[in-house]
């Protein structure tokens, strides 16, 4: 399907749309959002990249193997920082007990483990939603092969 | 006879439903047993502890983080049964 008015559109906005899903996950421990809503924004971005394109295109851009792998390893980072904190003596995922640093309240890189936690959520659920949609769709054209 | 025992089975659940929807605290009544000093603990001390201006942030991703890790583990739970039932023809 050529559709020139809804890729043209899906191109200028794609940038915009994944800088704010960016926004909302680094600024998780400022304001409204974290790594659920800011990883949601991520994925509908490229979902709407595929879904305009094709999925050639989309996979070109982010591929299934590559976002199967940010898909484990947004869990990893999250139960390494809890190992981290077993590592240096307090409970699983303890974050000022452990002494990871906190910064100045307000700024960018401040509150310790929870930015970090923020952020590898926000890459699990991006690349959930998009290997779900990778997923789906290429069982359908697998099966529309199938019946050809 | 088997509409009937629908609507009977309906009925009762209905009326259970009923009941704990009656036996609710009401929202927003200060004598609420949720009103206790957890919350007030959040409120207070959430950035002296977790250094987050985001209460909910600090809540989801440092006092119940065990939690939040349970939840990103569904997600990958659900996306693992999802591919292995598509890649399985």
């Amino acid at each position: 399907m050529e559709d020139v008015i809804v890729r043209y559109i899906s191109r200028m906005l794609l940038p915009f749309v994944q800088l704010y899903g960016l926004y909302v996950i680094l600024n998780g421990h400022l304001s409204p959002g974290g790594g659920f809503s800011g990883g949601a924004i991520i994925g509908a971005s490229m979902i709407l990249y595929a879904l305009s394109f094709n999925l050639e295109e989309g996979t070109k851009k982010l591929s299934h193997k590559t976002s199967t792998i940010l898909e484990s390893s947004g869990v990893l980072l999250y139960a390494g920082m809890g190992l981290l904190s077993i590592l240096l003596g307090t409970n699983f995922l303890g974050n000022k007990v452990a002494g990871i640093p906190i910064g100045t309240p307000g700024n960018l890189f401040s509150s310790g483990a929870i930015m970090i936690i923020t952020f590898g959520v926000g890459i699990k659920v991006a690349s959930t939603m998009i290997t779900l949609f990778y997923s789906l769709i290429e069982g359908e054209e697998g099966h529309e092969d199938v019946h050809h | 006879m088997r509409k009937l025992l629908v609507v009977v089975f309906l009925a009762v659940i209905l009326v259970i439903l009923v009941v704990a929807v009656i036996e609710m605290p009401t929202i927003g009544d200060p004598a609420n047993v949720t009103n206790n000093e957890v919350p007030q603990r959040y409120l207070e001390d959430s950035l002296h502890e977790t250094g987050a201006l985001n209460v909910v942030a600090s809540i989801i991703t440092d006092y119940r983080a065990f939690d939040t890790l349970g939840e990103a583990t569904v997600l990958f739970v659900a996306l693992a049964a999802a591919i292995s039932n598509l890649k399985a023809h």
